[in-house]
């Protein structure tokens, strides 16, 4: 099947196998080919500890944009072993009901090494999705801990989800994931220690001096589609805020930016792993070595 | 093509609760360096056949403990084929009953496995079934 051809022609199979192509490191000339289609759908990133919650949340943001109807691509990354080198996807189970709605795609995508808290795909899925023609495309973390932040260089609006009961007044005051957040959620917000996180995000806060965008705090329940409504409309008050202050054209710029510099990085890599392998260097103490094998490669200057 | 790992659908259907085999099947999948898609309990063979498309799966292994396993897994394969979908494949496990796999796999089934089934059985099937279909596509 010529991938491209269909893909244009709106049929499923072509974006899941276009996918394929890109987790495979072959994604090139189809995203060349699509590059100018991509840009006009809303990029959402949810992030947060593992069992937060946030194929939950992914699933209730879902049933929102459908209830509006929008058409919605969801990317949810999860780990890969880094002995077998399998995983195991289970972030499609809290999203069943949206299987058999031919405006939802949903692709699990396994993280297969990647540091940062996604593959080393999930743009170009993202990017797939966008020219494929969704409105929406929300993108799920594999469940973090302090600090994978790579999503905060791919979405336009970032969600950090976090739970009750985990952890003392220092964690929230801690740099990394919670510097990324365009939006806190507070999910489980029955659960009793809810209030005491949401007092503890709003010191953190206030002990910041913001320009632009204050990150808001919503409480959820998801599985209950509680704070859903409040959500959806911090997502757009964000949107809103992107756009009128030139923010969204400057989030775009260093998303390409970060993606040329991980393309480039990554060919480099290889040269480097092949260098190595051709000639270890031995006997040279690591520096000199690290100098000798980047003047070789003329990526020195 | 050994640029990606095999992309595997492991999949409950109907009102069968009992997934302790399926999730056993999964495990074994995931340490032999396959990617397994797990879909959760009580899945319609539609849920389960567009699941396989937009994962861009190899196989579907479909686990049916229940007794329903003449009715759902003739309708995946119905799905499938719809769905121009017929070259992923398609096996199961359960309790089956000998004449019963052997009709379902006349249908279409690829395998069945029934309880007692080596994994490292079960493994090498997918490997080398999936592999094949790898091989064609490619």
């Amino acid at each position: 099947m010529d991938v491209l051809r269909e893909f244009e022609q709106h049929n499923p199979r072509a974006l899941a196998r276009a996918i394929s192509r890109a987790e495979a490191g072959r994604g090139g000339e189809l995203v060349r080919a699509l590059y100018a289609k991509a840009g006009r759908a809303t990029t959402v990133g949810l992030t947060g500890p593992p069992g937060v919650g946030k194929s939950t949340l992914a699933s209730a943001l879902v049933r929102d944009a459908r209830a509006r109807g929008k058409r919605v691509g969801v990317v949810s990354v999860d780990p890969s072993s880094p002995f077998s080198h399998g995983a195991l996807l289970g972030d499609r189970i809290r999203l069943a009901e949206h299987f058999t709605d031919d405006a939802v795609f949903i692709r699990s995508m396994a993280s297969r090494g990647h540091l940062g808290g996604l593959a080393g795909a999930t743009a170009d899925a993202v990017l797939l999705m966008d020219a494929f023609g969704f409105d929406l495309v929300l993108i799920e973390t594999v469940g973090v801990g302090q600090s994978e932040v790579a999503i905060a260089e791919l979405a336009q609006t970032t969600i950090v989800a976090l739970q009750p009961g985990s952890g003392d007044s220092i964690q929230v005051l801690k740099a990394g994931i919670m510097e990324i957040a365009d939006i806190f959620v507070v999910n489980k917000a029955d659960h009793p220690m809810a209030d005491q996180l949401r007092r503890e995000i709003r010191s953190m806060m206030e002990m910041q001096h913001w320009s632009g965008w204050v990150p808001e705090l919503v409480a959820t329940q998801a599985l209950e589609g509680k704070g859903i409504d409040e959500l959806v409309a911090a997502i757009e008050r964000h949107a809103l805020y992107l756009n009128e202050t030139g923010e969204l054209e400057r989030r775009r710029r260093d998303a390409f930016t970060h993606q040329v510099r991980q393309l480039a990085l990554g060919r480099m890599e290889r040269r480097l792993d092949r260098a190595l392998e051709a000639q270890p260097r031995n006997g040279l103490d690591p520096y000199e070595a690290a100098d000798r094998i980047v003047t070789e490669l003329g990526l020195d200057g | 093509m050994a640029d990606r790992p095999l992309r595997i659908v492991i999949a409950k259907a109907g009102l069968d609760g009992h997934d302790r085999g399926a999730k056993v099947i999964a495990r074994a999948l995931r340490d032999a360096g396959m990617e397994v898609i797990y879909t959760g309990l009580f899945q319609t063979p539609e849920q389960i056949v567009q699941t396989a498309i937009q994962e861009d799966a190899d196989g579907i292994g479909l686990s049916i403990l229940s007794g329903a396993h003449m009715t759902l897994f003739p309708l995946v394969v119905e799905q499938l084929r719809s769905q121009d979908a017929s070259d992923i494949v398609f096996f199961g496990g359960g309790t089956i009953p000998a004449e019963d796999a052997r009709r379902l796999k006349e249908l279409g089934v690829r395998e069945i496995f029934t309880p007692g089934a080596p994994l490292q059985e079960i493994i090498d099937f997918v490997e080398r079934e999936c592999g094949k279909r790898r091989a064609l596509a490619s």
